[in-house]
Parts: structure tokens; sequence; C-alpha cells
């Protein structure tokens, strides 16, 4: 088993512990100065503690706890540090009695002070160190700009004429009134002090930009979180499959960064532009496993946006194929009776360098496109831009060990390391055991090779360190949304803890697919880009309406079932060690995901509850638990004891048992069986439901008593999310038959390899023939088969088990 | 309709070319077996034959030029994948000049020609290998980093990795595709340890085999022929 927590990707940072204390007090009388700054102006006093009040948490983290406690509370009041007026003394008097709830703010306070801390260290470092004064500068930009937003707010008080104190009640109200939207975090800001004073709110308006390049302004509570304005464009947009999308903004630093939706805008954007972008976040690595087709348009266009701009870049002939598919998408059919839209084409921007051969080269490939929905166009856009090796590859610029220029590439599969544009190392998250990051540097540990005997860690140098730590985000999040079934619940604050606890906080793909499977409206009608720039639409085509909400109703009726497999796909995948020896690729998962597939029941809708009640059930049936993680490979074993029937005959059977059980859940079984055994008089079923209640269901069929025979099927599952992969796409890699005879057994052994959506899977399925006229012990048969399966492949788990019992009525013989 | 990955394993046409009479003498070696001419002539038919008629290849053959006496091992001269042709700055000097008679016909099939103008570049064909989805460029004696990243530009919708080549001329002296998704890998140190960074780099399933002798000269099967995939409509 692999299952040692060793094995776990952690995704920790590097506690910064050593750095710490010596400077704390460098930092302390920093803060002094500061403050002893602010204290100049009485009115901007709070403003510059808020601001600073990550400085201040740095002291912080050396008070006690209930100190501590109260301040995450308060998040951005002007408490965060004992300060020397009056006004906020009394302050935290008075919030020292409220009541004291834990919460997760406190944990990203410990972040952010952390954060700034370590460019206080570098500041310093810089004194010592000539080369941390790369780092220096940064840091002191965002000092300066710090002051001068200061400054400029400063002035909008003014001129509002608010005192700093009316201010510090109304956010606080404004907190308070987040707490009400129902964000079951945010509930920590209700306390009967606040309540009291609540009353003005103040709204922000937010402009995002589109990825059609329209803007969408809306406002929100200047206490907002980033899901709320996230949920507002995903409304906007009439998005459901929101997981692979994200608001960026732009920091200080010029640096795009994406919105947590977990944390106030406020306080990540620092600054009084409210302006975002909606863009995607995670590129699904097959677009066509997406629900919607909104969702797919929404993907295509940024890719369109991505090629265009040169960061996802194409051959000549891809330029020209993807612009055809845009073209065909946006306009139609190539109407050669038109004069040529060149006017429109003109308009369109489809590669860097794009000139009028790739035009031309457009133009002829749109042709070929003629009859073509749009859908179905922007599916083929995808199916081939998915294919492109830089397709969702988030890039970062680092140094190697060595000083030399690299870039570090992350993706669905891990992290890629290229110099120019070569590829000379990569690093697929199953191999990959822990990724943290430490002032400027990034590490990954390591998973040791089969003939290595030592993780090893590999170390990178960012700019500086918000690139160290923006990279290491990113790593955390691909990592989760693509590998895990849910994600990590971020660690609990604990008092002096060190490092960031931030985690990936959305859904992860893995669930965004359960939860997109259940989407059930009829498929909705949205504008496309062209409708937008030209009159002429091609969507409101009656015909194509038709066809296209036709094709989502049977996608969106057929998904529940696929989905579901495609979800233990990944887990299978994921969990089975075995393949990791299979094949040494990228694909072989990892054990990091293991610890994780307990809390997928938790988090899972009802339809999946109700699977693994089911599977629970049946899992303690057959006393086979999975010691820790269940291991979804599939293994289907039959026991099958009959005296009559040759074994031909019997294999006949085997063979038509599973097409029924793939097709259905469980007690369906029953009647499709029965036209592969003419001779079968009488058959029993006992299917072991949910419930745990054996059913029986008796079925009499033919009266042509040649041999009387008692059938009997029991089918145990193991696992809560059976991968069948009827229908499920993936590439069969290689599949073989072993059987095997002896005296009054038949064992066929069938091993299939396949990929899915860049995972592989390992699967065995074996069908034991037991044929003899000895009474035979059968709950001891299956025992012992299940026990030989396990020692056979130790590393694989059982997660179907299906008897069937076929015997002779001796009473009934003529 | 043409898609976008070129695939693996389909051919259209084949551009070879002749055995000069300087080969047995000049051509670059590094063992020092004596070649027979008029028995690689004679070799040299059978293949063209093969790629004819067997695989139903339309051939281009170009004639021999003695000025060149390597220019039989074409594969060198340039890489084609999907209707973009790389023409390549060979490593050896005395190869360079190889790349004409190639130039030529590839642009009489309307391929897409990229050319190798940087003078710190050098790329072999024979260090180039085409899995079908991505490429590997094994950087040798004959093959420079430059070189490859210039593939890289000429080939942006494939991943391209480097591999070190630690003996023998080419990457593919020691392995070559045997099929879709299959390398045939040697099994000689040098060869197991770019097998090594075969695994960590590839993108896609890959079977190595590691069964294949090494071949006694410098010169693999795929080195005397470029395999061009042409699509009607593209």
């Amino acid at each position: 088993m692999t299952t040692e927590a060793g094995s776990e990707t952690e995704v920790k940072e590097k506690a910064e512990e050593s750095a710490a204390p010596p400077d704390q007090s460098e930092k302390a009388t920093e803060d002094s100065q500061e403050v002893a700054n602010a204290e100049g102006e009485e009115k901007e006093k709070e403003k510059v503690k808020e601001k600073e009040g990550k400085e201040g948490k740095g002291i912080s983290r050396y008070l006690p706890t209930w100190l501590k406690k109260q301040k995450s509370q308060s998040q951005t009041s002007p408490t965060k540090e004992v300060p020397p007026t009056e006004e906020a003394v009394s302050k935290v008097t008075q919030e020292e009695e409220e009541p004291v709830p834990e919460v997760n703010g406190h944990a990203d306070e410990v972040e952010e002070k952390e954060e700034v801390k370590s460019d206080q260290v570098k500041e310093k470092e810089a004194e010592s160190h000539s080369n941390a004064s790369a780092d220096t500068e940064p840091a002191k930009e965002e000092k300066l700009e710090e002051s001068a937003e200061k400054t400029s707010e400063d002035t909008k008080k003014t001129t509002e004429g608010e005192r700093a104190e009316e201010e510090k009640k109304e956010q606080e109200g404004e907190a308070e009134a987040e707490g009400e939207g129902g964000e079951g975090q945010t509930s920590i800001f209700q306390s009967p002090l606040r309540l009291v004073r609540k009353n003005k709110m103040k709204l922000v308006v937010c402009h995002v930009t589109l990825m059609d390049g329209t803007d969408f302004t809306c406002e929100v509570e200047k206490r907002a979180k980033g899901q709320y304005l996230f949920f507002k464009v995903c409304d906007h947009l009439n998005l459901m499959e929101k997981d692979y999308f994200g608001l960026t903004y732009t920091d200080s630093h010029e640096q795009k960064c994406w919105l947590d939706p977990t944390k106030e805008i406020k306080r990540q954007i620092r600054s009084n532009n409210w302006q975002f972008a909606f863009n995607v976040k995670f590129y699904p690595p097959d677009p066509s496993l997406l629900t919607e087709d909104i969702t797919r348009y929404l993907l295509c266009l940024q890719l369109r946006e991505d090629v265009a701009s040169g960061r996802l870049p194409c051959s000549f002939v891809t330029h020209a194929l993807l612009g055809s598919y845009t073209l065909q998408a946006e306009f139609g059919d190539f109407e050669p009776d038109q004069p040529r839209p060149l006017d429109y084409i003109g308009q369109l921007t489809f590669a860097p360098n794009q000139n009028k051969e790739m035009e031309e080269k457009i133009f002829e490939l749109h042709k070929s496109h003629r009859g073509m929905t749009p859908a179905q166009a922007d599916a083929q856009f995808l199916e081939n831009a998915k294919k492109l090796s830089m397709y969702g590859v988030d890039l970062h610029h680092a140094k190697d060990s060595e000083g030399v220029d690299i870039m570090l590439g992350v993706c669905a599969n891990g992290l890629l390391v290229y110099k120019d544009r070569l590829r000379i190392n990569r690093f697929a998250w199953p191999k990959i055991l822990k990724i943290s990051y430490k002032r400027n540097n990034f590490y990954i540990k390591i998973r040791p090779g089969e003939t290595e005997q030592f993780e090893s860690t590999v170390g990178f140098k960012l700019q500086n360190h918000r690139s160290a730590k923006r990279l290491w985000k990113v790593c955390v999040e691909n990592h989760s949304f693509f590998r895990l079934n849910a994600p990590e619940p971020p660690a609990k604050a604990r008092f002096l803890t060190l490092g960031s606890k931030f985690r990936y906080s959305g859904r992860t793909q893995a669930q965004s697919r359960m939860a997109s499977s259940l989407i059930d409206r009829p498929a909705p009608n949205f504008e496309r880009t062209s409708s937008k720039r030209i009159s002429r639409s091609l969507d409101g085509a009656p015909m194509i309406s038709i066809t296209e909400a036709g094709r989502d109703t049977a996608e969106n009726g057929r998904e529940p079932h696929l989905e579901l497999h495609s979800d233990s796909k990944v887990k299978e995948v994921d969990l089975n060690p075995g393949d990791v020896e299979a094949m040494p690729s990228q694909q072989s998962p990892g054990c990091s995901e293991l610890t994780l597939s307990q809390d997928h029941d938790k988090t899972q809708d009802d339809v999946l509850k109700h699977q693994a009640s089911i599977s629970q059930l049946k899992r303690s049936f057959m006393e086979a638990p999975p010691p820790s993680p269940p291991q979804p490979n599939q293994w289907e074993k039959r026991l099958t004891s009959s005296p009559a029937p040759t074994i031909r005959f019997q294999q006949q059977q085997v063979v038509n048992v599973p097409q029924t059980e793939a097709a259905t859940a469980d007690n369906t079984i029953s009647d499709t069986k029965e036209p592969a055994k003419p001779p079968v008089v009488k058959t029993e079923m006992v299917t072991i439901s949910d419930t745990f209640a054996a059913q029986k269901t008796e079925i009499a069929t033919k009266e042509v008593p040649i041999v009387h025979t008692e059938t009997k099927t029991i089918t145990y599952e193991a696992a809560q999310l059976d991968g069948n992969g009827d229908g499920e796409p993936g590439v069969l890699m290689t599949a073989q038959t072993i059987t095997s005879e002896s005296l009054c057994t038949t064992t066929t052994t069938h091993i299939t390899k396949t990929l899915k959506g860049g995972l592989s899977e390992t699967r065995i399925e074996k069908r034991i023939v037991i044929t003899g006229d000895c009474d035979i012990d059968h709950d001891q048969a299956l025992a012992q088969a299940i026990k030989e399966a396990k020692e056979q492949h130790p590393d694989m788990s059982v997660t179907r088990v299906v008897v069937h019992k076929e015997t002779e009525l001796a009473e009934e013989e003529d | 309709m043409a898609g976008l990955m070129a695939g693996f394993g389909h051919y259209t046409h084949a551009v070879v070319r002749g055995i000069p009479a300087s080969l047995a003498k000049e051509a670059l070696r590094s063992s020092q077996a004596e070649v027979n001419l008029a028995k690689a002539r004679g070799e040299h038919e059978a293949y063209v034959e093969v790629l004819r008629t067997r695989l139903g290849l339309e051939v281009v053959e170009l004639p021999a030029d003695e000025s060149l006496p390597d220019c039989v091992f074409v594969e060198d001269a340039a890489v084609v994948c999907g209707d973009t042709a790389l023409i390549t700055r060979p490593g050896a000097e005395s190869r360079r000049r190889e790349k004409e008679a190639m130039e030529a016909a590839l642009k009489d099939l309307n391929l897409n020609l990229v050319e190798m103008t940087d003078e710190t570049a050098t790329l072999d064909g024979g260090d180039v290998l085409f899995t079908g989805r991505e490429f590997f460029v094994g950087l040798s004696k004959r093959t420079n980093q430059r070189g490859a990243e210039i593939l890289a530009d000429a080939f942006k919708d494939y991943a391209v990795s480097t591999v070190p080549v630690l003996e023998g001329l080419h990457l593919k002296s020691f392995c070559s595709m045997g099929g879709p998704g299959l390398i045939v890998i040697g099994s000689s140190e040098p060869a197991q340890k770019t097998l090594k960074v075969f695994e960590k780099l590839k993108d896609h399933m890959l079977i190595p085999v590691s069964n294949l002798e090494k071949v006694k000269l410098d010169g693999a099967l795929t080195c005397c022929s470029v395999l061009i995939n042409k699509k009607a409509n593209i």
C-alpha cells in the first residue's frame, strides 16, 4: 500500500522560522516609525493603520492568543496593533469584551503577515547580501505606493467630510451586512456591538472586463469578498460551470493576480482600482467533457485571445484552422455570393502576426466547415486547441540553481521547465511530494524514482518573494483542482503557526464535473460576439437552435451516469499505484490523493452520498475493508457453481451478465439474463441494495423443463464510484485476456489499460467459473477468490464482486 | 479535414537521394569500416523500392552530388512535420550545401519552408525524433541547443524536449519510433541514460523497447529518406 503519510503531496509553505526572530526588533522599529509618522495627522490615523495593519500583524504573532483572536475578528478595523492613540485603544477594550469565535480569516492574516514580513526580511538582508538588492526594490515600491494610496484616500475622505471614527463604524457595518449575506465564514462579523453601529453601507463600482472584450459593471459592498463579485459576473454570463474560471486584478506591481474568492476584494487589490478581468483559470484538459455549450464558448473566447496574443503559440496552419472555426462559430457558413467579408476579418485578430496569406487560408478552411453549428465549430476549435503543447500552461519567469533563465509552466499535469522554447524538464504532480517557497525561492520535493533511495529537492529562484508565492499558490490550486477529489481543508489556525494557510478553496475538477452533471436546464441562449458586432445572427436560425437544444438535453440526461464514472476514473487512476509501475509516465497516479477520497463522500451531492452509503455497506459486507483508501479498481469476480452445464455454457452466461451490470446499477439483471439460458426455469436474484436488504425476486419463465436450475446473482460493489468506462471517451492502450483452466475452475482475466483525459487507468476483471458436482462452500470460495486477488495485486482494490450461482434443482427433475 | 496533428506513420511522399561515388572514401564516419560502393548502391535501390512499391509512397529522387559525399543521408537536411519543413543547418560543415537540392524539392511539394539562418545553430535531422505528439531533439556532436530552439519555433504546436546524446552520432542512431507510441531504444548504457530522460519528459504514452542491438554503422534506416505526409487540401 502506498498510503504512508510521507508520500502525500504536501503543499506547505516553508516556515520562515529561522528568519523571523532576528529581524523582529528591526521590524518593530520600522513599525513604530511609521506609526509615528501617522501620528502627525490625526485624521489619517485610522487609514494608515488600516494600510499598515499587516506590519502590525508582524508583531501580533507574538501577542497572546486572546488578542490575536479578537483581531482576526475585526479584520480591517484599526486595532491590529496596540496603537498610541486613545481612540483606538478604547476600541481595543471594546472589542475585547466581544465573544470571540475562531475563524479562517485568522489564517489569512497569518499569511498576509508572513508575506509582508519576509519582504521586510529581504529588505534587511539587502544590507548584508548584495544579491538581495533586487528584492528590496519591490518591497520599497510597495511602501511608496501605499503611502500614495493613503494620500489619495485621505483627500477623498476630507472631501467627503467624514470623520475617521465614522468611517470605522461604517466599515464594520458593511462587514456585518456581509456576514448576513449568508456566507458561513463571514458570520464572525456579527457581533452585538456592531449590529448597533451598522447603518451605512459603502458601495463600490467594479469594472470587469469579460472575455469578449465587453465591460461588465456592478456595485458591490466595499467589504465584499471575491466570491460575491465572481458570482455576480457568472450570473451575468449565465454560466453554471464556474469552476474553471476566475477573476484577475492587476496588483501594484503590474502583476496579474487571481482574486481569492474567500477574501475581501478590498484587501486583495489594495488600491482604489476596482478593475478586474474574467478569465479561464483552469483549462480543462478535455473540453468535450464540459456539460454546457456556453462554457465551451467562454473557453473558446479565452483561447482565441490566448492564441491571438501569442500566449498560446501555434503554427501557421493551426492559426488558420482555429481562425476558420472562429469564423464558422461567429458568422456561420461561408457565403460565396456575398462579397468576402474582408472587412470583418480585418477586425478580428487570429494570430500575433496575422497577414493576408493567413487570412486567405482561414477563408479557404472556413469554406470546408459548411453546415457546422456554432457549438460544433467551438467544439472543433477546442479539440484542436487542447492538443497544443502550451494549452493551459501558466508560465512563470524563474532562474534555475545556476542562475540560468528558465520558465516554469504550471498545468493540469504538473510542472514543466522550459529554457527558451525547449522543454528541459517536467515534474508530473504524482512525482512531486511537496511544494514550498521561502523568500524568493520555490522548491519542489521529488518522489524518489525506482532506482533512487532518497527524495530530492529542486529549487528555483523567482524574481522576488511575491512571485515565488504567486507561483506556489498557482501550483497549490492547479494540483488541487486537477488531482484531488476534494480540496484540502485549510490548516487550522494555531497560535504562532508559521507559513501560509492558503489552500485551494473552490471545487475541484472532479467535483465540478459532478456538479455540472446535475445541471438540468435547457441549453441557455447566449449572444456570441458576432451578434454584437454584426446584425446577422446565426444562432437565431431556428433549425440550429433545435438541434442544439436536442443535443444538449440528451447530453444532460446522459451525463449524470457518465460523469459519475468519469469521476471515478480520476480517482481510480489516482489511487492506483499499480499503474506507477505499469506505466512509468506522468500519467501514473500519485498517492497524494489517497487520503482525500474519504472527504469526497462528504462533499458530494446526494446522489453520491447515496452511492457511498451503498458502497459502505457492501464494503463491510465483503469484509474487505480498504485499508485506508478505497481503491476502486474494478475487480469482477464470479463464482458459479453448477453441476450440469458445461463450462462453455457458463461462460456464455458470464459474458452476458456484465453487460447488464454495466448498464444498470442493481436490480435489473434478472430479465436480461434469461434468454441466454434456455433451460432455466426458476431464477432467483439477490441483490444487495443500499438498504442492505437482500431482495428476492422470483421470475418464472418458460415451461420447458429440461433441466431445472436455480440462478442466483449477488452483486457487491465496493466503491462508491465504480468505474464503468461505457461511453467515457478514452484511448484504449492495451487489452489482454488471459484464461487459465484447472480441473473444475476456469479463470478469465481481462486487463485493460486506457488513457482518459490525460490519465491512465488499469482495470482488471477476473472471472472465475467453478464447476463441480460436489457441494461447494460458496462463501468460502468467494472469500478465497477475493483473498487471492488481493494477494496478486496488493496495490489494487476490489471494487465489485458479482456472484452468480446456478444450481440444478434435483427435486424438479423429471 | 485537415487536422492539427500530423500524426505518426502516415506519409504520402518520400524524398531520397542517390549515392555519390565519393561516399566510399569521403563520407564522414566514426568507424574505419570499408564501404563497398556497389553494395551500398544496391542496398539503397532496394530501400527506395520498398518505399515506392511496398509502402506506396510517392518517391522524389534527388540526384547524387559528388561534391557532397554524405548527401544520401537526406534525413539530416530537413525536418518535415505537417506542412512545415525546416531546412536544417547540419552540424558538419561539409554537409551544409546538401540543403539546396532538398529545399527545391520541398518547395515543389508546396510545403511551408522554414530556414535555419542563425549562424550559431546546428541541427541534424538525425537528432530529431517525432513521436506523433511531440518532438525530442538529441543534443549531440551535430546538434546544439540553438538548433533545437529554432526547431521549436518552427513547430510551435508541439512540445519540443531536448535529450542528451551521449554516444553515437545521432539520437536516432540508437533509438527510433517503432510505431505509434513506441520508441525502440538501444540497450547500451548511454542509450539507457537517454531513455531515462525520455521517460521524464514525454507528454504522451510511449513504450520504450530496449532490445535493439546497436547498429554497426552510424546510420539507421530512417536516415535515408524524408517522409512527408501531404494532405490534399492543405
